[in-house]
């Protein structure tokens, strides 16, 4: 099968405009006719239901939660960015492009980021005429802020609450809709599998998250707006139920999967403090605005950082990154601490974290400003560490946070399956190998508002309102297979909990495929997934029946994909011999030990084909043509 | 440090529950209250019982899904956070700590300290929205500037996270808070003004059909709301009320 993009023909500028023209429509009055299911009601989803049901489509809408407004977009805190140049500082639809496809490493379609780019302008517009409270000035006017890998100020933000302001405002227009009967909302309802008939996406199979029945729904078109696989590190900054079992089931019947192995590890995040963690929390980046990043100049200093005399101090990120200082990108920013910690620099119990310090920012803005700006997230901070932050700098440490790869789609965000769609950080379109600050909402609402409701539609205009048959055989089929996985989970009766091998499996992926990379520690990592996963198979404790709300069953479901997927991401990490963004190869560095990227062998997206359990996945390549960036060592010295 | 914990058990929301007791041994401070309870659960089910279930997503105080009643209070002893930002350190070794659900018919018990808050969703179906398409035509967002005042208590109330501490901590189980957060927020925005009359009606009238209480004042909701949302936002959905009855 070979892998056809549909990136528009013309000029750079022109192809979105000129595609929405070519695309075909479905007349208003055809479009009830056509279901279509949206899994996932994060900003993708919520916003691509909301969207469709108003345009007329029936919809859909499933979410595993109790309720769609607290999908983990939620949890967003810095903001969006878009073109609007407010600040009338420079910023254009070029510049947003050209440093997102810079910031991601140049492993990013040009097309997609620069269709992105364009509709960033008007997500701010219909955000705003929703009654999203976005930070403005005195005057009334919005306010912006700066982000890391840019050198303008073109990030939108509600204090730091901008992820649950944009669902929020989502939420409402979804709800709206549920309220209008254009939407049939599924909360507690999990995707267990897709359903297709004759290659096409036809449906899905789910689970009650309270009752336990399992259950087949029809559709023209599935959108899986399932956000990222981050917990397959078991500590991330994910919700404790984000998961990969939709894109994972959609990959096993035909979706590729793109570039698994790219993985953000953010920079700053709050240490882990024990074995009995669950999950990380990120301190947002808008804080290296205003903090700074610094470690002891000697090994093992053990003295109070408010003792430590200024000379004393290696301010690292401002030393070796003049004209970017703090705000460097996230790959950078985190494999700089790592690099201070391995090298004895480390600050704390554990010396796995460097300091953030706000000192010079209270000393210049006063603690009033700086409470201002920031005073949920300094709150944070002591809730969980039990410091204050006003006074003595912050610890932070690098942790998981957002997983660049995902399903491959086209152009029409249109996976290998046809009629299955996916959205937002499910798809691994816009990123590249690293995303910016304040891209992921952008690109979560971009996909759900603007491209889906243009792309969906020539989708379904081609296949026609076809009669939909929920008990055809290809449902039948795939809802026994889902339940007798879920008998099995229950019968092993082992002595392993679900938690322990999920944790076992965080720490190989961590250890090995983690913030730097190495062919031996892979080939190892490799091996010990596959012995993790076959005792899984044979001793996992799965407490209560499928009849029921059982948390453990659903767990057991999530991590037994996340065995799967941690495997083709070891894979995908070994065939990259290079660095990019945030896959860093140790074979692949420069002498200042710098992520060196090797165009001329890996300017691919490596998309991966299912060929069936314990089996070799298949390696599709979809070569990455530049014609307008100019592709360089990226340098933010 | 060692601890009982005594936790509201309940098959089903068809079947009675009960309180039943657990030692905790070995909790370190930096624990969070949720952390706590995922090491009595793994202990639970590798004693071949069923572990607690209860609600928990995002564990940082945003997601509005964790709801614990904790030694008679919603969310625990500390003011302005949810159960998952609660860290042991607010406990003393030795301590016997009860956890039940959040307690109110329009939140019917679905096992253990899970509970329906469907309900919210329904009030803001019924009307918590700008009736905006997503389209062209929308002006640019600066067109309108919003008074800074006026944004920043929008925003106070608009950082509801939907929890249903309000109703939980209220011995009237009213939802007022929850429903003049949103009313609130409109209100405050231009963009919000035009549907104001109807948001409020129809908003009210759901939440009477959901079955809440009715608010007596009382400010419970306001000092156990994890997000600190004050009292003012009741007047102000009061009086939106009061002017769109009198139309």
């Amino acid at each position: 099968m070979k892998l056809e993009s549909k990136i528009p023909e013309g000029p750079l500028a022109e192809k979105w405009t000129k595609h929405k023209f070519d695309l075909k429509l479905v007349n208003p009055a055809n479009k009830r006719k056509y279901e279509v299911i949206v899994v996932g009601t994060g900003l993708a989803g919520a916003s691509a239901a909301a969207t469709l049901a108003e345009l007329g489509y029936k919809v859909k809408a499933f979410c595993f939660q109790d309720s769609p407004r607290r999908a983990h977009s939620i949890a967003a805190q810095g903001g969006i960015n878009a073109a609007k140049n407010y600040q009338n500082d420079g910023d254009s639809v070029y510049r947003l492009f050209y440093d997102t496809v810079k910031g991601g490493d140049y492993r990013a379609r040009e097309a997609n980021v620069h269709r992105l780019a364009e509709v960033s302008v008007n997500i701010i517009d219909q955000c705003v005429a929703q009654g999203v409270p976005f930070a403005r000035d005195y005057a009334g006017y919005l306010d912006n802020r700066s982000f890391g890998g840019a050198q303008v100020s073109r990030t939108f933000y509600a204090r730091g609450q901008t992820g649950q302001q944009l669902l929020l405002g989502a939420y409402s227009a979804l709800s709206r809709q549920i309220g209008l009967g254009n939407v049939k909302m599924y909360p507690r309802t999990e995707m267990l599998d897709l359903v297709t008939i004759d290659g096409e996406a036809k449906g899905i199979i789910s689970r009650d998250l309270i009752t336990g029945e399992i259950e087949s729904h029809a559709a023209h078109a599935v959108l899986l707006c399932t956000g990222g696989y981050g917990n397959v590190f078991y500590l991330s900054t994910n919700a404790q139920g984000s998961n990969a079992t939709a894109a994972w089931r959609a990959h096993k019947k035909g979706a590729f999967f793109a570039n698994p192995c790219f993985t953000q590890i953010h920079p700053t995040c709050i240490p882990v403090s024990g074995d009995h963690q669950s999950k990380l929390t990120l301190m947002s980046e808008s804080l290296r605005n205003d903090g700074r990043v610094w470690v002891p100049k000697k090994q093992g200093d053990s003295r109070k950082p408010q003792d430590i005399p200024e000379e004393e101090r290696d301010y690292f990120l401002e030393r070796k990154y003049p004209s970017f200082g703090n705000l460097v990108p996230r790959d950078v920013a985190s494999r700089n601490a790592k690099e201070q910690c391995d090298a004895g620099k480390g600050v704390g119990q554990s010396g796995l974290a460097v300091y953030l310090d706000f000192a010079d920012a209270i000393k210049r803005l006063g603690e009033d400003q700086v409470r201002a700006k920031y005073g949920n997230l300094f709150d944070m901070y002591a809730q969980i560490t039990g410091e204050n932050p006003y006074q003595s700098p912050m610890r932070i440490y690098p942790a998981v946070h957002y997983t660049m790869g995902g399903l491959w789609v086209d152009y029409n965000l249109q996976t290998t399956v046809p009629g299955c769609f996916a959205l937002g950080e499910a798809n691994f379109s816009d990123h590249g190998a690293n995303r910016l600050g304040a891209s992921a909402l952008m690109q979560g609402l971009a996909d759900g508002y603007f491209v889906i409701p243009y792309t969906l539609g020539n989708y379904l205009a081609n296949i026609g309102p076809q009669k939909l048959d929920v008990n055809h055989a290809a449902f039948k089929e795939a809802e026994k297979a889902v339940k007798e996985r879920i008998n099995k989970l229950i019968s092993i009766n082992g002595t392993k909990t679900v938690t322990e091998y999920h944790r076992e499996l965080g720490k190989i992926m961590w250890d090995y495929c983690g913030m730097a990379r190495n062919e031996e520690g892979l080939k190892k990592a490799k091996g010990l997934i596959k012995e993790l996963r076959a005792d899984f198979w044979k001793n996992v404790k799965v407490s209560g029946t499928n009849e029921e709300l059982n948390q453990s069953l659903e767990k057991a479901n999530r991590v037994a994909d996340f065995l799967e997927l941690g495997e083709l991401m070891v894979d995908d990490a070994l065939n990259r011999n290079e660095s990019c963004g945030g896959h860093f190869r140790e074979e692949s560095q420069t002498a200042e030990n710098e992520a060196k990227r090797d165009d001329d062998n890996y300017a691919y997206v490596a998309a991966w084909q299912y060929k069936g359990d314990e089996v070799a996945e298949e390696l599709h390549k979809e070569e990455l043509n530049y014609e307008y960036v100019k592709l360089t060592q990226r340098s933010y010295k | 440090m060692n601890l009982t914990v005594k936790v509201w058990r309940q098959k089903d929301a068809k079947s009675s529950g009960k309180m039943v007791s657990y030692q905790v041994n070995d909790v370190s401070p930096d624990m969070s209250f949720l952390e706590m309870i995922d090491v009595l659960n793994e202990k639970i089910i590798k004693q071949g019982d069923e572990p607690i279930a209860f609600d928990h997503d995002c564990r940082e105080g945003i997601c509005g899904m964790c709801s614990m009643y904790i030694n008679g209070r919603a969310h625990g002893p500390k003011t302005g956070i949810t159960t998952c930002q609660l860290h042991m350190r607010s406990f003393n070794d030795g301590d016997t700590i009860t956890v039940e659900p959040w307690r109110a018919s329009a939140f019917p018990v679905v096992k253990d300290l899970v509970v329906d808050r469907s309900g919210f969703d329904r009030i803001i179906q019924a009307g918590g929205f700008v009736s905006v398409n997503t389209g062209g035509g929308i002006p640019d967002a600066n067109t309108i500037p919003i008074p800074k005042p006026a944004a920043d208590e929008a925003f106070d109330a608009a950082t509801c996270i939907g929890c249903g501490a309000c109703v939980a901590a209220c011995k009237n189980a009213s939802a007022m808070l929850f429903v003049s957060a949103k009313v609130s927020q409109l209100a405050l925005l231009p963009q919000g003004k035009v549907e104001a009359d109807t948001r409020v009606q129809n908003m009210v009238w759901q939440m009477n059909e959901e079955g809440f209480g009715s608010c007596t004042n009382t400010g419970a909701c306001s000092i156990e709301c994890p997000k600190e949302i004050g009292q003012e936002h009741i007047a102000r959905l009061n009086r939106e009320y009061i002017k769109a009855s009198l139309g």
